[in-house]
């Protein structure tokens, strides 16, 4: 199934201030993997992962999604195809109530209408989050509030999904029900986080930006035991990966 | 008036638009059409009138009634608003001398009269679009007009309104708190620090603006927004929006406060 496939091909972006964000980045993603975009703030994560349904365009570069450049004819499919979960839930929620936020993508891609219930339902179902549908955005905790985002997603079918931070405003609890929950998902994941705990969950490959460049793409274990590396890009070993002193020890 | 206390009223007027009355369940359409009927007919009074107007009040009044709505509440929000209008009317006893009728061996100038008719119209209106919102909910209001066939950018504005109002209030909130902490002596902000404060919010706003756009581009935004609801006229529609009106048109017509006060006079001979 080649259409889940994303691929970066020497990617440059600047802003408009002239300030560089991605400066030459290729990598190329398969069907099904899970990859983490880590890095120190201000390395181009963010700006990164727009590039991948064409809210930004390139500069110079080119992004593939499902071997075919996105250009602005394919913008409706590719944003179908890429389904993007903000880094803040309230830029995303931006619908009165649940419901219509779920419902907003398969409005727009022409699902008949007697099927939007049924599709709203099993996404939210999916998150675990049926019980929030006629609740309003406004009044959801953090974590509801990114379930509803995730299902919003999910109710148009994306076959890739990319995560902006996800688990930035949670509290242990809900961090820990959102990696079950993204464990449960066989889409193509990418996921932009500082919680390299959680990659150790979620993500077998990991990819380190600096500066806008990649300088390490493989094996997430085996990139988190680098610590020179991860010094270089501002990062600290997972905790559970990190020696534990003699904490807890009765004297 | 503190930025909290908006939040909340904001919150409570939603929360009584989620009662189970025959009203609330009116289709919102039906229960616009009528509030928009009410407040022509209001407004299309001369400048002179003020005891045909007292019949109008039985619309507001039973649709507090019906929809069990809190009446002192709604009605503090209309007093808060007064002002308002007050200031405007104010100008009318002032221009306006000419006596029109003696009460009580006073004569009464028709720039009072004409004073009392536009806070009396005022409270029937500001008063009725109050009650329709708490026993509607702003959404449903919005998903009406969208379906009564009002321009899309209209209701697109004042659904995105309603949504980032609480965003932008928490936002402003968190900004005045951060201030007051740091600003020791002084208790009032000044005209700069004000002025910088907003600027900042506004950049903010934009900046939202932008990543909302693009997250409605994400999931397929192509310049209109559906929302998806299964509403029906039903035959208590009908007839809510068939009877108001009429009623609306008689009390027009006829002065229903003069001929009740007849009435009772005869009956009190």
């Amino acid at each position: 199934m080649s259409h889940h496939i994303v691929e970066v091909k020497d990617l440059y972006f600047t802003y408009h201030d002239g300030t560089p964000a991605i400066r030459g980045v290729s990598f190329r993603i398969t069907h099904g993997e899970s990859v983490a975009v880590v890095g120190a703030n201000g390395a181009g994560k963010s700006t990164l992962l727009h590039h991948l349904n064409g809210s930004i365009v390139p500069k110079h570069g080119e992004v593939r999604i499902g071997d075919y450049p996105i250009t602005k004819e394919r913008l409706k499919e590719v944003r179908r195809t890429v389904g993007m979960v903000f880094q803040n839930p309230d830029d995303q929620l931006f619908m009165p109530r649940v419901f219509d936020d779920v419902a907003f993508g398969p409005l727009n891609y022409g699902l008949p209408s007697n099927e939007i219930e049924a599709r709203v339902d099993k996404a939210l179902a999916e998150v675990g989050a049926l019980d929030l549908k006629n609740r309003s955005s406004t009044r959801l905790s953090a974590g509801e509030k990114r379930a509803v985002s995730i299902a919003s997603v999910l109710a148009v079918s994306p076959d890739i999904l990319v995560l902006d931070e996800p688990n930035s405003d949670l509290d242990p609890r809900a961090r820990r029900r959102l990696i079950e929950l993204l464990k449960t998902f066989k889409h193509t994941k990418i996921i932009a986080t500082h919680d390299l705990d959680m990659v150790l969950d979620l993500c077998p490959r990991t990819i380190i930006l600096a500066e806008g460049k990649v300088i390490a793409d493989g094996n997430s274990l085996e990139i988190f035991n680098n610590e020179k590396l991860l010094k270089r890009s501002n990062l600290e070993k997972p905790l559970r990966m990190q020696e534990c002193p003699d904490f807890g020890k009765q004297k | 008036m503190n930025i909290g206390s908006v939040r909340d009223d904001a919150l409570y007027m939603d929360e009584l638009s989620q009662k189970n009355s025959p009203i609330h369940r009116l289709d919102p359409r039906a229960k616009i059409i009528a509030s928009v009927f009410f407040i022509f007919t209001v407004l299309s009074f001369n400048r002179y009138e003020i005891f045909a107007l007292i019949s109008f009040f039985a619309f507001p009044v039973f649709l507090l009634v019906s929809a069990e709505l809190p009446v002192w509440y709604l009605m503090k929000k209309v007093i808060i608003i007064s002002p308002v209008v007050i200031l405007i009317a104010i100008f009318n006893p002032i221009f306006d001398r000419e006596a029109i009728f003696v009460l009580a061996g006073t004569e009464i100038s028709a720039g009072w009269v004409s004073f009392l008719s536009i806070l009396i119209r005022f409270f029937l209106t500001a008063g009725s679009v109050l009650i329709l919102l708490a026993c509607t909910g702003f959404y449903e209001v919005c998903m009406a007009l969208e379906r009564m066939r009002v321009p899309p950018i209209f209701v697109m504005q004042l659904l995105f309104l309603y949504r980032y109002i609480f965003v932008l209030l928490d936002e402003g909130s968190r900004m005045v708190r951060a201030h007051a902490l740091r600003s020791f002596s002084d208790k009032h902000m000044g005209m700069k620090t004000f002025g910088s404060m907003l600027g900042n919010l506004l950049l903010r706003t934009v900046d939202r603006a932008e990543r909302i756009n693009c997250a409605m581009l994400a999931r397929g935004f192509a310049g209109s927004v559906t929302m998806h609801r299964r509403i029906k006229f039903r035959a208590s529609d009908v007839l809510f929006v068939a009877l108001w009106p009429v009623l609306f048109i008689l009390m027009r017509k006829y002065n229903f406060s003069g001929l009740i006060g007849n009435l009772l006079l005869v009956i009190v001979k």
